[in-house]
């Protein structure tokens, strides 16, 4: 078996490096992720307090558990979610400039959210007050319901639409009339919801609270082993629907559970942390570039690993000392985003074929 | 011979709108064979294409049936039918960054695992189509930066790594020069040779298609479908009269095209051999009438070809020339 993949896999060994320096990359960003911050805590220390003992002061042990742990956690988990969503857009829809808002499910979210932040008052104010009591968990609920809405109308719509190019209009019109709607609803909103709801569309890898982060973690891990699974008709979809039914693929399955695991993936991410701008359609093609292939069981993996490096190196960016807080990760992801994707294209010199 | 595909009364044609069906053409019975080579012919809007994809289950039927192996097409899974029929369509693919061996290797997906694995076997096979369609020394190569030709033989591999009894082709030799699509035509009717299998390909190139295609089916609009040999098809008149239109004439006796001109006068020519036949063709291209010298009069213009030389006797002079454009260099002016 060994010797027989070699033969037509000469980069074999050149990929393998390279997912092995992208996981030293993590390690090290991890790292950094963990020591930045306003209360400065040595390396020893946050080794010790990883490796499960006590840290010479409780507020350090604090801190790193339970804000920067998760934060890190949160942000490589999301940036790995987010290329694969967007990796797995880009092959289905055969379009360099998916990402996983195509779908419009990120904008449900920011419907879903917007109408629990500022169309339902509760009796002694709007809702952001009560949130305080009922924690994030409704901000959470209310993203989840809004992109299953759109989900289910997009599988509808796929269902009933055989043209793929099709279903990639209707999810941008979508979004773009989900995106009225939450204007809409910010014109008739109190002044401090808005401000609230804008908070929160800015985006943050740090909202996972610690008890919660486990039921992100799961979320995420059962979409990427979904995405996984899906290897083989990824790759055969970049023939081209013709060649893949002749090849064997049942499309509108694998039609259905490639927007199921999307789906799945980029709720769970807006839904936690916000809709996160540009990194799902920038993370597939560096890892394109770093690979230089399109076969999916190198590049899904790849994504997935360019994905938590990527993010976890926006995170540090929002966080470098010397602002006072973090800046909102949405507007560091779009900055490194736009220039990376304009600079592979530019490089590759190529515009006709891209995915 | 087997018989390997087969239509019972098949309509073809598409949905228009969600109720109206255009049938393009119906009542069809055909059948392909093994080990030969079929060429559709057809001028474009005569159904070439949706036939094909009807055929090998891309497109639904409007009635009918077809049936490959004795297996109806329409009621069997994809995963079953992508081992009885492969394709190779023209200009469908854009993709990057797939080097030629992925590609060849593609054929192997309906028999390789949940990740498209390949095991010892497949990578044999795989190696074995890229040998016979003579592509090995690409391997390496991204499918993107191929030649149309070279394109069109991965596919091929492809195909043949499929191990299908069946292949498809739309258009194969389309985009190609003219030594390209003789190289395929040839790649095709070995393959077709040497492992038993039943090839259809449509083409516009109804000169090679008469040479190499051991059976033709004609098709145009609104008149039914007509399969036979090549040479009995020529003979009945049939390409003529799907082909013919204003000005353009099938000439049976050499089997091609011939595009009418102004007639320009008559011309005796007396000779033999390769320039005599070059000779003639000019004078055609031109517009002249070659009658033979026994109906010659005295006042036409007559041409001798001696020796790879001609001689052009006009009014009484004999001239005398090398090449065929000096020739008709007197012969335009003096009309």
């Amino acid at each position: 078996m060994k010797s027989a993949e070699r033969t037509y896999q000469p980069t074999a060994g050149r990929n393998s490096l390279i997912l092995f320096v992208l996981g030293l990359l993590i390690l090290l960003f991890f790292i950094i992720n963990l020591l930045l911050g306003s209360v400065s805590i040595p390396v020893a220390q946050i080794v010790r307090i990883l490796l499960g003992s006590e840290a010479e002061t409780q507020s350090w042990q604090a801190i790193v558990v339970h804000t920067r742990l998760p934060m890190s956690v949160t942000a490589m988990m999301a940036g790995a979610a987010l290329g694969v969503s967007g990796l797995m857009m880009q092959t289905l829809f055969r379009n360099p400039l998916a990402g996983p808002s195509v779908l419009g499910v990120s904008a449900g979210a920011s419907l879903g959210v917007a109408v629990m932040m500022l169309f339902i008052t509760v009796p002694g104010g709007s809702l952001v007050a009560v949130s305080q009591v009922t924690g994030r968990f409704s901000v959470v609920a209310a993203a989840f319901a809004g992109s299953l809405m759109i989900l289910i109308v997009i599988g509808f719509l796929a269902a009933r639409f055989r043209g793929i190019t099709i279903i990639l209009i209707l999810g941008i019109m979508i979004s773009y009339t989900t995106s009225s709607l939450v204007g809409i609803l910010q014109f008739y909103s109190m002044k401090e919801d808005l401000q609230a709801f804008v908070i929160w569309g800015l985006g943050s890898f740090g909202n996972v609270p610690l008890k919660q982060i486990n039921v992100f973690i799961v979320l995420i891990l059962g979409g990427l082993a979904l995405s996984a699974a899906l290897i083989k008709p990824l790759n055969l979809l970049l023939l081209g629907e013709n060649y893949a039914v002749n090849l064997g693929l049942n499309t509108s399955a694998s039609r259905f559970w490639i927007i199921a695991a999307t789906g799945l993936l980029t709720a769970t991410v807006t839904a936690y942390c916000g809709p996160i701008a540009f990194l799902g359609l920038a993370v597939p093609h560096l890892a394109r570039n770093l690979f230089r292939t399109s076969d999916h069981r190198v590049i899904f993996p790849g994504t997935v690993l360019c994905g938590a490096l990527l993010a976890l190196v926006c995170n540090i960016i929002a966080r470098l000392p010397g602002f006072d807080s973090a800046l909102p990760i949405n507007a560091i992801t779009s900055l490194i985003g736009a220039p990376v994707v304009v600079w592979l294209i530019m490089k590759r010199n190529d515009f006709k074929s891209i995915t | 011979m087997q018989r390997l595909l087969n239509t019972g009364n098949l309509s073809i044609g598409y949905q228009s709108g969600k109720n109206r069906e255009v049938i393009l053409h119906q009542d069809i019975n055909l059948e392909l064979r093994s080990s030969e080579i079929t060429c559709l012919l057809g001028p474009n809007g005569s159904g070439k294409s949706t036939l094909v994809r009807t055929l090998c289950g891309l497109q639904k039927s409007l009635g009918g049936f077809v049936e490959i192996n004795g297996k109806l097409v329409e009621k069997t899974p994809p995963g079953d039918l992508s081992r009885l029929v492969s394709i190779v369509l023209t200009g469908e693919l854009e993709l990057s960054n797939i080097n030629v061996f992925s590609m060849v290797a593609y054929g192997r997906s309906p028999y390789t695992g949940y990740f498209g694995k390949l095991n010892d076997n497949d990578v044999k096979i795989v190696e074995r189509a890229m040998q016979s369609t003579g592509i090995e020394h690409l391997r390496r190569q991204k499918f993107e930066t191929l030649s149309d030709g070279e394109k069109q033989k991965v596919m091929i591999a492809k195909s043949l790594a499929q191990e299908t009894p069946l292949i498809l082709l739309d258009e194969p030799t389309a985009f190609l020069d003219f030594p390209g699509k003789v190289e395929i035509m040839q790649l095709l009717r070995n393959t077709a040779r040497e492992h038993q299998k039943a090839i259809l390909l449509s083409t516009h190139d109804i000169n090679l298609a008469i040479q190499f295609a051991d059976r033709l089916w004609l098709m145009a609009r609104e008149r039914p479908i007509v399969t036979g040999m090549p040479e009995d098809l020529v003979l009945k008149g049939e390409i003529g009269s799907f082909f013919d239109k204003r000005k353009i004439r099938f000439e049976a006796e050499t089997g091609t095209f011939i595009f009418e001109t102004v007639f320009r006068g008559k011309v005796c020519l007396e000779g033999a051999g390769t320039t005599y036949d070059w000779m003639a063709k000019a004078l055609k291209r031109k517009g002249f009438e070659i009658i033979e010298p026994k109906n010659s009069q005295t006042d036409t213009p007559k041409i001798n070809v001696v020796k790879g030389k001609f001689e052009l006797i006009v009014q009484g002079k004999i001239l005398q020339f090398n090449t065929i454009e000096e020739v008709l260099q007197p012969l335009e002016t003096n009309q």
